[in-house]
């Protein structure tokens, strides 16, 4: 079952092939051993524009960065195979979380 | 019609025997699965000569405890010396999995008598490295990469239930609030002590919405089970329970290829098999052990399993449905929440408690007639189930 979406540009210069919808989400409090410097973070399965799912963190630590089932986020970077996102509504002045920590 | 080629054989638990489960610093791996097991051919009234197969479900002996080919290193600690003796994996469904292929063993005619054991020796490690070990049950290259551990698969599953059903983290709750009474009740059990809906709700976040009190334990422990042909069984004794139905399914091990998480094809597919096996519906069951890891899990089973309607979960727990004396008892041991989770024990422990309510033998947590039982045993977000009616006698 698909999350609904608007009908999307997917060219390759459209912006919104960055773009994915938030399908489910949870913020870890209690992480794995590799992780424990990162907790809490927000984790979440997110819709891509083909439809295809994947899970990724969302940056950021204040509560509006946080994201919600159906929010639309925006594709920042990968590190070692791990996505991130951040929510797209966000004004870029109250973002905390645009340099993903370096992974171990 | 369908030709049926294969005769199989109808199957008993003759035997079954489980140590404590909790946190026993002074006891190893090998030690637990030795109480269980001679605990089990002691109840089914076998000697270990008899025995002619050992199936071993243990998840993570090698990560936990260092120790790698097991089920040998616990066989002859047993005096098996000579029979086959395997390790099954399923993640958390090991023991399920390992009770599923003796029963294989003994239904189609190969051995007459085989003993199943799971054990998990979990509390040597801390949290954060259990936390580790455990998220290995999910994709590691995709989810576990990017931070996940089962609580948070868990959590995620929640929210969506929440979002697409209205279920309320009350009625969670009520799941933690109703294990921990039964628990309380249960002499083996890891947490033995009652807990109120509020202090449930105010436990410390652990993947939100998830709180402690929505989370199983980390324990050690060990649970075991005899399993003969059901026409030898009456040779024994008369308190041996019959295999009405026994079913192994899978899936994607990554929770997010999955198209809808709020139910898992798994165990909706191995409960139908077992229930057109046993030639019954989930109406006909007497009360049932359900995979409780985290309490959204047994309130998605309840529905898979046809006990709750599809999203009614939720309420049918908060409701008291599923309370001793309620329409269907879930988790009368207290479950995984407070009965504990020595990963690869509870599904053969699942078994144990369910033949022991079969038996008329759960004292002050017997639930009155009960006639059929149902175990249901999950391997990490859903990729193995295995579900077992049992009959008494």
């Amino acid at each position: 079952m698909a999350v609904e979406t608007e009908a999307l540009d997917l060219t390759e210069e459209s912006p919104v092939r960055n773009e994915a919808v938030v399908y489910t989400e949870t913020v870890v409090f209690a992480p794995p051993e590799r992780y424990a410097a990162d907790a809490p973070y927000q984790l979440a399965i997110v819709e891509l524009p083909s439809g295809e799912r994947t899970t990724v963190r969302i940056l950021g630590k204040t509560p509006s960065e946080r994201v919600s089932i159906g929010d639309r986020v925006l594709f920042v970077s990968e590190e070692d195979g791990v996505r991130f996102y951040r929510k797209s509504t966000v004004p870029a002045e109250e973002q905390t979380g645009n340099t993903p920590r370096p992974l171990i | 019609m369908e030709v049926v080629l294969v005769y199989m054989r109808s199957v008993a638990v003759l035997g079954i025997g489980k140590t404590a489960f909790g946190a026993f610093p002074d006891r190893d791996l090998r030690s637990l699965a030795v109480e269980a097991a001679n605990l089990a051919m002691s109840d089914a009234q076998l000697p270990s000569e008899k025995l002619e197969a050992f199936y071993l479900g243990n998840f993570a002996g090698p990560s936990f405890v260092g120790q790698n080919h097991l089920a040998p290193y616990i066989g002859t600690a047993l005096g098996f010396l000579g029979i086959p003796c395997t390790r099954i994996e399923d993640a958390c469904a090991s023991g399920g999995s390992a009770f599923f292929h003796a029963w294989q063993s003994v239904a189609s005619g190969v051995y007459d008598s085989v003993v199943v054991a799971g054990v998990e020796k979990m509390t040597s490690q801390s949290t954060p490295r259990v936390t580790e070990i455990l998220a290995g049950a999910g994709d590691m290259a995709g989810e576990g990469r990017a931070g996940a551990t089962f609580p948070a698969l868990f959590a995620m599953i929640a929210r969506r239930h929440m979002h697409q059903y209205g279920t309320t983290r009350e009625q969670l709750a009520s799941v933690a609030v109703k294990n921990h009474a039964n628990g309380a009740k249960n002499p083996l059990a890891h947490m033995r002590k009652l807990i109120s809906l509020e202090q449930a709700l105010a436990g410390k976040p652990i993947a939100e919405p998830l709180t402690v009190f929505d989370c199983s334990l980390i324990s050690d422990g060990a649970a075991a089970v005899v399993l003969v042909p059901a026409d030898h069984a009456p040779r024994y004794h008369s308190r041996f329970a019959r295999i009405r139905g026994v079913a192994q399914t899978s899936d994607y091990v990554a929770l997010d290829r999955k198209d809808d998480i709020t139910f898992f094809p798994a165990v909706q597919s191995a409960g139908k098999k077992a229930y057109e096996a046993a030639g019954i519906g989930p109406e006909d069951i007497s009360l049932a052990e359900l995979h409780d890891c985290f309490t959204i899990a047994e309130i998605i089973a309840s529905e898979d399993l046809g006990f709750a309607q599809k999203g009614e979960g939720g309420p049918f727990a908060a409701a008291g449905c599923t309370a001793i004396g309620g329409r269907i008892p879930i988790n009368t041991s207290g479950g995984l929440k407070a009965k504990g989770h020595p990963v690869g024990a509870t599904g053969v422990g699942q078994i144990c408690d369910i033949v022991q309510q079969l038996r008329g033998d759960a004292g002050e947590r017997q639930v009155a007639r009960s006639r059929l039982g149902l175990a249901q045993n999950l391997g990490g977000s859903g990729a193995t189930c295995v579900v077992t009616i049992l009959e008494a006698a």
